[in-house]
């Protein structure tokens, strides 16, 4: 087994062993489908009033009445979630000082840095392969263009992986693992606002730039259904930065 | 085996180890002694390569610990000062992960496991979970990470602590049958345990090193004067005086609640038969009268004891007879 498998095989046998991972997956499953009701409800309500104005049964476009909105309110709750899910990755770690065995143990920092995130990472698509049951069941009921779902899917793939690496890094800082949840909610709502900043700036270079590295604009045209390397290069770049930081955090902590 | 130059290593303004020199060779059993504070495990963890030195130089089976610290891991079996134990994970499952950071294959690892649980007598919690096993169990379990992979050198920070008397002496035997085939470091505060297992001692103090020799060595190198320890039935008021005035009787401390006077003799000089001759003619009633050598306990309290402003070298002050002074 390589380093890197062993420490994912170890970080997905300690989530599966704590409380975090069913948490965390029950809630998330919960808010999808609680979410994706709410859009469908809408959705039939609106279809009434349209047969209503135009005497005829009108033909409801799923993907803008329900999928959008459900894309985007939960990648507002994956902030929220998946800094639970790093918390404990390397705060833990130190706290119970097994953090000293890892150490001094025959592999390199980025071994240990890309095993923690890949355990984390695997977790996360488990439970996005689990809401997949959503769109499979109005499948079922109806008809809607699955180009746009699957191009939501990989946007939130790709925003899981920049917020997980976050989580890693604000993990990397701390032994406290509260404080590591905090300090990750708090970096990727900034990064959120930036947008927002950016916008109220206005088309400068400084209001450009900010608005480049909020994550919610290139999120915003996988869910529309278009896929830009820009935007796959702004996820994956952010996610290697990251991870870059946390791994020069925890070889910057042997110094002191 | 291991060769450490001039290491210091400094947290800030605080200096933890300051200009460390001392080298272990092959098969040897070396102790570290001092009390808590004195910059045991900083020195163990820049062996492992744990964190860096400040400067100087550290070799561990010929790699730099700075340059190659992956050879060095792979030549080391590490036991910190908390056993790095996962709580969530059972004792089989522990070994398996740190067996696989250690780069074993699959076939190696599972008798390496099993040799290794038999030798810590593991077999019993073998299917634990680690949160549920005493204090002692978890130190063993740690023991057994740090020898699993059979490496040519062992870093045991206080290997022993928390362990019950019967498992001391289990540990230490296994330590002794270390020797020769491994090179082993360990740090203890306990010093029977130094003697016990060790061909070396060194005695770190404040940071630096203040003595570096066998155990029997460091006691005869550092014995300045013979010790007497003489306990008298109906002592007279003014035996200590009349004690002193023998030739050759340096000095004589009172009896503590024990009864016994110490009294400390010229070097080479065997005063016991003159203290008896006394004793029985005045008809004192002599009940015990015994030679007090110097424990390796004394020669580390004298040691650490510099620091705080007593003389280098010479009159070292009175040096207490261990076993006698003590209420």
């Amino acid at each position: 087994m390589t380093p890197v498998g062993t420490i994912v095989a170890k970080e997905l046998r300690s989530y599966f062993v704590s409380p975090i991972v069913y948490v965390v997956g029950a809630v998330f499953l919960l808010i999808f489908g609680v979410l994706s009701y709410l859009a469908v409800v809408n959705a039939g309500a609106q279809a009434v009033r349209l047969m209503q104005i135009q005497g005829a049964a009108a033909q409801l476009n799923l993907n803008d009445l329900v999928f959008r909105p459900t894309f985007y309110s939960i990648a507002i709750i994956l902030l929220l979630i998946l800094p639970l899910l790093t918390m404990r990755l390397f705060a833990e770690e130190r706290k119970l000082r097994t953090f000293e065995l890892l150490m001094t143990s025959p592999i390199g920092i980025n071994e240990m840095i890309v095993g923690k995130f890949l355990g984390a990472y695997t977790i996360f698509l488990g439970l996005l392969g689990l809401s997949g049951i959503v769109p499979v069941i109005l499948s079922l009921y109806s008809s809607f263009d699955w180009n746009p779902v699957l191009t939501g899917y990989l946007g939130l793939a790709l925003l899981g992986a920049l917020l997980l690496a976050t989580g890693v890094l604000a993990s990397a800082l701390t032994e406290n693992q509260i404080v590591a949840a905090f300090l990750s909610f708090g970096l990727l709502i900034l990064v959120w606002l930036l947008g927002g900043v950016g916008s109220v700036l206005g088309d400068n270079p400084l209001g450009n730039i900010l608005s480049y590295l909020s994550f919610i604009e290139h999120y915003d045209r996988f869910v529309r259904g278009l896929v830009d390397t820009k935007d796959l290069v702004y996820y994956s770049s952010g996610m290697v930065l990251m991870l870059f930081l946390a791994h020069r955090v925890v070889d910057a902590q042997r110094w002191k | 085996m291991i060769n450490v130059q001039n290491i210091t290593k400094r947290y800030g303004d605080l200096t933890a180890i300051e200009r460390v020199t001392f080298s272990v060779n092959k098969g040897e059993v070396l102790a570290f002694l001092g009390p808590n504070g004195a910059g045991k495990t900083t020195t163990m963890r820049i062996l492992t390569c744990y964190m860096p030195a400040t400067e100087g130089t550290a070799r561990v089976a010929g790699y730099d610990c700075f340059d190659q610290p992956l050879e060095v891991k792979r030549r080391i079996g590490y036991l910190p000062e908390t056993p790095p134990v996962y709580q969530e994970l059972t004792v089989a499952e522990y070994l398996t992960f740190t067996g696989r950071l250690k780069g074993m294959g699959r076939t190696d690892l599972r008798s390496a496991m099993d040799r290794t649980i038999e030798r810590l007598s593991l077999g019993d919690v073998r299917h634990r979970l680690i949160a549920n096993l005493s204090r002692g169990y978890k130190q063993r379990v740690g023991l057994a990470q740090a020898l699993l992979h059979d490496p040519p050198v062992l870093i045991l920070d206080e290997p022993t602590v928390g362990l019950d008397p019967k498992q001391i002496i289990e540990i230490r035997e296994l330590i002794k049958s270390l020797a020769g085939s491994h090179t082993v470091i360990l740090s203890t505060h306990i010093l029977p345990e130094a003697t016990a297992v060790c061909q070396r001692v060194v005695i770190i103090s404040g940071g630096r090193i203040a003595a570096v020799d066998t155990p029997e060595r460091l006691s005869a190198r550092l014995r300045q004067s013979e010790k007497i320890s003489v306990t008298v039935k109906t002592p007279p008021p003014d035996l200590a005086a009349r004690f002193r005035s023998l030739p050759g009787v340096l000095s004589v401390f009172e009896p503590t609640d024990s009864g016994a006077f110490l009294l400390e003799c010229e070097l080479g000089r065997d005063l016991r038969d003159d203290i008896a001759r006394l004793i029985v003619t005045q008809g004192w009633g002599l009940l015990e009268l015994k030679a007090v050598s110097m424990t390796l306990e004394d020669v580390f309290l004298r040691l650490t004891q510099h620091e705080e402003g007593m003389p280098e070298s010479g009159a070292l002050g009175p040096m207490a007879g261990a076993e006698v002074v003590r209420p």
